[in-house]
């Protein structure tokens, strides 16, 4: 009940549900979804497994108005099957990015909720996140910028990591993860030694918002507020990378440094230090405000091509 | 087939691709032309520094330009599973290799790839699954998760799995699954040269991404293809 007469710009990105994201990422009203949940387009696979599912299968995609500019939006809902790629969800997000190159829209934005690919479906979910990323080649070739949000529970892994990955721009917060193998999955493959799962201040630091916007792999940090995503979105729409030798050179360069620079650190706070923080100890405990003015200070995040 | 034989069977004629820390790279003459090819061989788990050096060699190709075609042979692990590589932001890495190749095959460097061993998750999107055709020959492995691991994260028995991955191609590992769903194109014959199957690849390349219309054709991804279709005619801009 409280939901409807609190501002939906100052509710918490990570708590609140895929919907209510978009509700207040976009401006009032404007958003109209394809495909919704009226239509229930379900999942074909998982009554196999016995497993419930929902009408639109924990993928939301529409059209919509960011600052009165037209945009395409795709949102993953985290509470469902942790916002996995099936085959319908995956579908949804390559159908929309497929729509872009013609309709030119201001940006396509991602809102990124997933622990990757949902194993139900796997070769489905594996193939449409190869599709995707054809896709947002293609629509950043075509000139429009490819924006990932990413701040929710599941954070951005595994196949999910990798779209984010090709993404023109991304904006992360505290509570957004981005990484390709999970905690979990490293320590059951490689044991607890080489990664402790419950050790949440290690996966934080390892995987979370903070490292990956210090380290350049991504370009906004946002506080964890709809209202500071919608904005890190308007800022980064305007300054997307073009899709091209030159953007992707320079990434070569960047990614190439990381590895001379950092390749023998053993955790994030080395990293840090040698990156020129002065405390690195109480990196994780900055507010958005005091770590933006840490990274005005720190040459190398500015060093952003994707 | 091992890579020396693949090698082989494509460049008759001799070829200058070397195998170094489980990374392939380099070229050889191909029908008046050149083949670039760049990969994964020996079951090589692909972490930050092999998918840097192998987008570096694509980049290299497209800076020479001249159109020539990337193949990308792969036999390999998943993504290296270690905190050193997710530390340096592994994802980044293999999404730069992933970019690099579909930079390439826009700007006319036809990209094929070729599974000949296993290859799964991170490792397998980043490297094969960029390309614009996939192929694979007989005895390949692509995998998302071998079914122990999918047991142990759905919680379902392995024999159940096991059970079900008879007539369940969209979750079952093995090449003929990758078939059913559309990722894999054509499974190339063995016993004949390689080198006119993979330039009548090259030749027959789709213009568009046809991946999940195969899926439709061959029943193993039903509705993909629909669904994505009617979210494409359904956008409009507000």
């Amino acid at each position: 009940m409280s939901e409807r007469i609190t501002d939906p710009r100052a509710a918490s990105w990570y708590e609140a549900s895929a919907r209510a994201r978009i509700d207040g990422l976009l401006d009032p009203g404007s958003f109209a979804e394809i495909l919704g949940p009226e239509q229930r387009r379900m999942s074909p696979h998982l009554p196999l497994f016995d497993l419930p599912r929902a009408f639109d299968d924990g993928m939301i995609v529409g059209a919509g108005r960011l600052d009165g500019r037209p945009v395409l939006v795709a949102a993953q809902e985290g509470r469902f099957m942790g916002g996995a790629f099936g085959e319908v969800h995956g579908a949804k997000l390559v159908g929309l990015l497929r729509a872009a190159p013609a309709l030119k829209p201001a940006a396509v934005l991602i809102l990124f909720d997933t622990g990757g690919v949902r194993l139900q479906e796997a070769n489905a979910g594996e193939t449409a996140i190869a599709e995707v990323m054809r896709a947002i080649a293609e629509v950043r070739a075509a000139g429009v910028p490819v924006v990932g949000l990413i701040g929710g529970r599941a954070g951005a892994y595994g196949g999910g990591g990798l779209i984010a990955g090709t993404c023109s721009r991304l904006a992360v917060s505290e509570g957004g993860r981005i990484s390709v193998s999970g905690p979990e999955v490293i320590e059951t493959n490689k044991g607890a030694e080489e990664f402790d799962s419950r050790d949440r201040a290690l996966v934080w630091r390892t995987m979370g918002g903070k490292h990956r916007r210090l380290t350049g792999g991504a370009d906004a940090f946002a506080d964890d507020t709809v209202a500071a995503f919608r904005a890190a979105a308007i800022d980064l729409i305007g300054r997307a990378p073009a899709f091209d030798l030159v953007t992707l050179e320079a990434e070569q360069a960047r990614l190439e440094q990381r590895l001379d620079r950092f390749g023998d650190c053993r955790d994030a706070a080395e990293i840090w230090g040698r990156l020129g923080v002065n405390d690195p100890a109480a990196v994780p405990g900055l507010t958005a405000a005091d770590f933006d003015a840490l990274l005005a200070g720190l040459a190398e995040t500015t060093h952003d091509a994707r | 087939m091992t890579l020396a034989e693949i090698l082989a069977s494509l460049f008759p004629e001799g070829h200058d691709v070397a195998v170094t820390d489980g990374l392939v790279a380099g070229d050889g003459p191909f029908w008046g032309g050149r083949l670039a090819v760049i990969g994964v061989d020996g079951n090589t788990a692909l972490g930050v520094e092999g998918a840097c050096r192998l987008a570096g060699c694509v980049l290299d190709v497209v800076r020479r330009g001249g159109g020539t075609p990337i193949l990308v042979v792969v036999d390999s692990d998943s993504q290296r599973m270690s905190r050193r590589d997710e530390l340096l932001g592994l994802n980044e890495y293999l999404a730069h290799l992933a970019k690099c190749l579909l930079l390439a095959d826009r700007g006319g460097h036809p990209t094929v790839g070729l599974v000949y061993g296993h290859t799964a998750a991170g490792a397998f999107i980043a490297t094969a699954l960029a390309t614009r055709a996939l192929a694979g020959l007989p005895g390949a492995n692509p995998s998302v998760m071998d079914l122990p691991s999918v047991a142990r994260v759905t919680k379902l028995p392995l024999d159940r799995l096991e059970a079900m991955a008879k007539d369940t191609p969209v979750f079952a590992p093995g090449l003929d699954n990758m078939v059913r769903t559309g990722a894999v194109h054509a499974v190339l014959d063995p016993a004949q040269p390689l080198g006119p199957q993979v330039a009548a690849l090259i030749d027959g390349l789709p213009a568009a991404d046809t991946r999940d219309a195969l899926g439709a054709e061959r029943g193993g991804r039903p509705v993909a293809q629909a669904i994505a279709a009617e979210v494409a005619r359904g956008a409009r801009l507000g």
